[in-house]
């Protein structure tokens, strides 16, 4: 999932940020594979993750397709993770991201555990991915390392703004708008809450972490890097 | 994409999500309207807002009487209160703009959604790159630029003439006429994309030529590169071979994605060919 290795900001910057994923293969283990991303997602809520998703449906925070206009008064901000279980139909990437080191250990614990088969990566800082495999006992296979941005980098926004788009590393979320929640959070007309679920309802697989983009939004209020 | 002028009011909602900024509202006609020439058919803005379904006529009422008396109006910012948009039905060409953009539509090269590559992710099942090799997956457009695929041309021409081999299983791969020389098919050049990745894969020593010639032609070209490095580790999970020369480039190794090595071949067909439980 190339989309969660180039989110932008230094080691770090990614302490409470662990993308744990299982993807099968096609034609290698994608035979069956539906119920056990089915159980990759359930298994993971004991450990009170920020987001789970699928590469089809999207995340835990999905726009609505039929909005009611009393909506605008109570909308829903709280993430449904029922939804995104009960919606894995089809051989996908599935996504469970959680922003505390312990809880990404002790999933990937459980996921060795349950010995399901399927690929299954982590994605975060080299050293807290690694981490987490030690602490499951798992030599870890492969990696991949994100090099960064090169090429015409002054076409990229600020580093904050960077931080936040780059968590939907699919694209979804917009410089433009993740520039105006910032804004709306530094004028009070939105708390970083609220601004985190309209940026998250964008990103099509579910790996946001709203968690990191509180936190991103809560320093921006004050200072503009 | 297309936003009917019929049902739009302007609100100007879906000119803050188009990640191209592709969306403005036409002065002319005080609608809201897409620029073909940029849009990347991503449909983040179909896809991502919200939809109410209010009357345009009401709605337009009332924005023009709170504009009269200045009154400032507070919507939510990711809902379009007309349902506006119209998705189109995108023909050859076009519709590899979508397939590259719209990251919910599987490519057909290799059934994966996103941008449609497996990589390192799942090595342990597939054994793309072994021990000794590197792989390469060289990404254009992404964030928030843009890529047009005769700018990529300029990347595949080059690793073809240094006598790299492409992922076979890539969705740029799937659209060279030549992979031998690199050149993608004539009538796709011309079309812009959110992002795509290239994917080649070369023995560890040729690391740091590779880099460079990347790095070399990446200034020739008008948009921002990510560039992912994808090594295999040894028996005890250590990865000492390809980071340390990374280092030694001057990259400061911050994120990585970890294939923590649990996947086993479960398909029947492949169990006869292959051993299960194969650590490849």
């Amino acid at each position: 999932m190339t989309n969660t290795l180039h989110r932008y900001g230094d080691a770090q910057s990614f302490f409470d940020d662990y993308v744990v994923f299982a993807i099968p293969s096609r034609g290698k283990n994608d035979q069956g594979s539906v119920p056990k991303l089915k159980q990759f997602l359930e298994m993971a809520l004991p450990f009170q993750p920020v987001n789970l998703g699928d590469a089809i449906h999207g995340g835990a925070l999905r726009p609505s397709r039929n909005m009611h206009p009393t909506a605008h008064w109570n909308r829903d901000m709280k993430p449904d993770f029922r939804a995104v279980i009960d919606g894995v139909d089809t051989p996908t990437t599935v996504a469970a991201v959680f922003d505390k080191r312990v809880a990404a250990e002790d999933f990937v614990k459980t996921v060795r555990a349950a010995d399901l088969g399927l690929c299954i990566n982590i994605s975060t800082s080299i050293d807290g991915a690694e981490q987490c495999c030690h602490a499951a006992g798992i030599p870890r296979h492969s990696v991949g390392y994100s090099l960064g941005f090169e090429g015409k980098t002054e076409k990229l926004p600020n580093s904050q703004v960077l931080m936040l788009t780059t968590m939907c590393g699919h694209g979804m979320i917009s410089t433009s708008l993740a520039k105006k929640m910032i804004d709306w959070v530094k004028e009070g007309r939105r708390s970083p809450e609220q601004a985190v679920t309209y940026m998250a309802r964008f990103c099509s697989c579910g790996v946001y972490n709203p968690s990191r983009a509180k936190r991103i939004l809560e320093d921006a209020r004050t200072k503009i890097k | 994409m297309r936003i009917n002028p019929d049902k739009c009011v302007a609100c100007g909602n879906c000119t803050y999500v188009c990640p191209m900024g592709a969306i403005y509202i036409d002065p002319a006609i005080k609608r809201a309207t897409v620029d073909r020439n940029e849009c990347v058919e991503c449909y983040a803005c179909f896809n991502g807002l919200s939809q109410e379904h209010l009357n345009p006529t009401l709605v337009r009422t009332l924005r023009k009487l709170f504009q009269l008396v200045r009154l400032r109006f507070d919507p939510e910012p990711d809902v379009c209160p007309t349902a506006a948009f119209d998705p189109e039905d995108l023909q050859w060409p076009r519709v590899v703009r979508r397939a590259f953009s719209d990251p919910r539509v599987p490519h057909e090269s290799t059934g994966v959604q996103g941008r449609g590559t497996e990589e390192v992710k799942t090595n342990d099942v597939t054994g793309r790159v072994k021990e000794g090799e590197v792989g390469f997956t060289i990404e254009f457009g992404r964030p928030g630029v843009g890529v047009w695929f005769h700018e990529i041309q300029k990347m595949t021409w080059a690793l073809a003439k240094a006598g790299v081999a492409f992922e076979k299983k890539n969705p740029v791969t799937s659209l060279m006429t030549d992979v031998a020389s690199g050149t993608l098919r004539e009538d796709i050049l011309g079309e812009k994309i959110l992002s795509a990745i290239v994917e080649i894969k070369v023995p560890v020593a040729r690391t740091e030529e590779i880099i460079g010639l990347v790095r070399e032609v990446e200034k020739q070209i008008d948009t921002v590169v990510a560039v992912g490095v994808g090594a295999r580790c040894d028996e005890s999970g250590e990865e000492n071979v390809v980071g340390p020369i990374l280092e030694r480039l001057g990259y400061k190794l911050e994120r990585a994605k970890t294939n923590a090595g649990l996947g086993r071949i479960t398909n029947s067909a492949e169990e006869r060919k292959e051993p299960a439980n194969a650590r490849l």
